[in-house]
């Protein structure tokens, strides 16, 4: 009688045997028989119409039977059926594109570097921006355009007046509405293509892993240290590539950072500068155009990155100059005592990155409107300090802006003093003196009281909120910037 | 439960690098099943990508290789239970054409290759009426760990 080889996962079915013997002699009877025997087997090896399954191969000895007579193909006493299962699969086909995708996309089409294949690539890819501002912006529009197929977006603010001047995904009538979804409406009005995925909370140590580790790439648009390491460190930990700009008045600078191939952010800067000293755009202005300069290189990073085309920023830092409109270069190194992407990782989880870059959560992103904040002991409310000048108390208001601010709003009693010139005007105050010390919305006035405690003065106090929030709660007829 | 033991892994996860830009497959050699639907892998045998189209998104099994990993399966004792394969530029997510030649029982273990660098694993069982594709658990075993004989 011929023999009947089964696969592993069907000897089940034939009361765990390898092999069967069985009665026929074809190849159709042999199998006839079989079923027969064990009915369990039928549904695996014939479909609904009594024929053989596709993935079940029948070979006679060495040969498969389809080379020979198929099911007629004769059996003999000695011969071996082998049942083999057909073992073939594949990853998912890029998704294809419609019609109205392949008039839109025509001017990529064309481009042997992205071509059909390179746009289908766009279209299968999720990019992660953290941040709709400045740089998120263009960015996110020029991703949308481009017919990346899903970008997610990460950001908690409102729209405000002072957005506009560079933020462009949004317009006058936004103002007031959260970031996210005037950003989402934005998006899909370009593209309706593109599914817009958005994250309307600060990313943080404990959610940032989960989040990153959902898309292809990353790209930084935050504008503080806590979060730029924060987004560093997930990208690293998860192994995804870090698209990084950031800006400052005339001047940004970009990077592709992926501790794969290149070093990460960490190997730039290992550590955080000093809390205060270098200035935020909310603090010191930036161009508007400049985040447009910037986020756009950051999109065009983006997109190379998921065509796999030409050469990316890994390992260079690009400096932008937009006053002297001079592009330089500078080759950046991997540090091998990198505490996150050396060979000897000190950080291998996420961290407290507030503490870290030595700031409150609030101070990292300053917010005007804090309505309630427990006040510390160096510390005046806008309306304590109201209270103090209606009392005609004996105090000394001292401004740490720049000069350029106090031309915008001005609380007109105060000594004037720019927070870097300050260590060299202590002899202006007195260390007996009541000091209330503000800026435009506490930051660096809450750097320069630390500063004069430490200098001995210690009744120095900062306003909470800055003149801003002055203007919102005390005097309206102020503008806020 | 699939158990697979980081060294296999580590097999897997070279052949997907070396594989890359087209998808990598090879049999999955393990202990018999223990009787709750779990198997632990012991061995992962590398076979050539017999597709003849499209490599770099298909693979296909020779079935003289089948025969050929069932015999020495047989020949270690152990059990012929699974495939793995790389999924090139994509998430180890099984494809709509994956599940349509997946053949029931066996487990099928798909390894997310980025850019030539291997990354996610996870492993699938197809449900007995071919409908659709589950999720196993993939329980990586330190070395030290592993039963062996």
């Amino acid at each position: 009688m011929p023999r009947i080889l089964l696969p592993t996962p069907l000897r089940p079915f034939a009361g765990g045997s390898a092999s069967v013997e069985v009665e026929g002699a074809t190849v159709a009877e042999a199998l006839s028989g079989l079923v027969h025997a064990h009915e369990g087997l039928r549904p695996h090896l014939y479909d609904e119409a009594g024929r053989l399954r596709l993935y079940v191969n029948v070979y006679k000895n060495d040969e498969d039977i389809r080379h020979l007579q198929k099911d007629a193909t004769a059996l003999g006493a000695g011969d071996t059926l082998s049942i083999v299962p057909s073992i073939a699969g594949g990853s998912p086909e890029p998704s294809a594109l419609s019609n109205d995708e392949i008039r839109r996309y025509a001017r990529h089409l064309i481009m042997p570097e992205v071509g059909l294949e390179g746009q289908k690539r766009l279209k299968a890819a999720r990019v992660l921006a953290v941040g709709a501002g400045g740089l998120g912006s263009p960015l996110a529009l020029y991703l949308a355009a481009a017919g990346v197929g899903t970008i997610g977006l990460v950001d908690f603010d409102v729209v405000d007046d002072s957005n506009l001047q560079r933020q462009i995904l949004y317009g006058t009538a936004d103002v007031g509405r959260p970031k996210l979804a005037a950003a989402a409406a934005r998006l899909r009005d370009l593209n309706p293509n593109v599914e817009v995925v958005t994250l309307e909370e600060r990313l943080t140590s404990a959610n940032a892993l989960s989040v990153v580790r959902d898309f292809d790439v990353v790209a930084d648009g935050t504008d503080n240290f806590p979060t730029r390491y924060l987004v560093n460190d997930a990208c690293v930990l998860t192994g995804k590539p870090n698209v990084y700009a950031s800006i400052f008045r005339f001047e940004g600078q970009a990077s592709v950072f992926w501790a794969q191939k290149g070093p990460c952010y960490r190997c730039l800067y290992a550590e955080p500068p000093p809390p205060g000293l270098v200035p935020s755009c909310a603090e010191g202005g930036v161009l508007g155009v400049l985040p447009g300069l910037l986020g756009t290189i950051q999109a065009t990073e983006t997109i190379k990155l998921l065509l796999g085309a030409g050469e990316p920023l890994i390992g260079r830092l690009l400096l932008v100059d937009a006053l002297s409109m001079r592009f330089r270069e500078l080759k950046l190194r991997k540090n091998p005592d990198c505490v996150i992407c050396g060979p000897r990782p000190t950080v291998t989880r996420l961290i407290d990155y507030e503490a870290f870059c030595g700031v409150g959560a609030a101070e990292s992103s300053p917010v005007v409107s804090s309505a309630v904040v427990a006040l510390r002991s160096d510390e005046v409310s806008v309306e304590d300090l109201k209270g103090m000048r209606d009392r005609g108390e004996s105090f000394v208001l001292v401004d740490v802006r720049e000069p350029r601010e106090w031309a915008i709003s001005d609380l007109s009693d105060s000594v004037k003093i720019p927070l870097g010139s300050l260590p060299q005007s202590l002899e202006k105050l007195a260390k007996e003196d009541e000091i209330v010390v503000y800026c435009r919305t506490g930051g660096r006035s809450g750097n320069a009281v630390q500063f004069l405690q430490r200098m001995g003065f210690a009744k120095a106090k900062n306003l909470v909120g800055g003149i801003n929030l002055w203007a919102e709660r005390i005097d309206p007829s102020l503008p806020k910037y | 439960m699939i158990a697979v033991p980081q060294a296999v892994l580590e097999t897997i996860r070279s052949h997907g690098r070396e594989s890359y830009p087209e998808e990598c497959c090879g049999g999955l050699l393990g202990s018999l099943p223990d009787g709750r639907g779990g198997v632990r892998i012991v061995r992962a045998e590398a076979i050539p990508n017999a597709s003849r189209e499209r490599r770099e998104r298909r693979f296909a099994v020779d079935p003289r290789d089948y025969l050929r990993l069932e015999r020495l399966a047989d020949a270690l004792r152990l059990s012929l239970v699974g495939f793995y394969h790389s999924h090139p530029d994509h998430p180890a997510a099984p494809s709509e054409y994956d599940r349509e030649h997946a053949f029931p029982f066996l487990h099928y273990l798909i390894l997310s290759v980025e850019r030539g660098r291997p990354g996610e694993a996870t492993s699938w069982i197809l449900s007995e009426d071919r409908g659709v594709f589950e999720r196993e658990e993939l329980r990586l075993e330190r070395e030290d760990s592993v039963e062996r004989g």
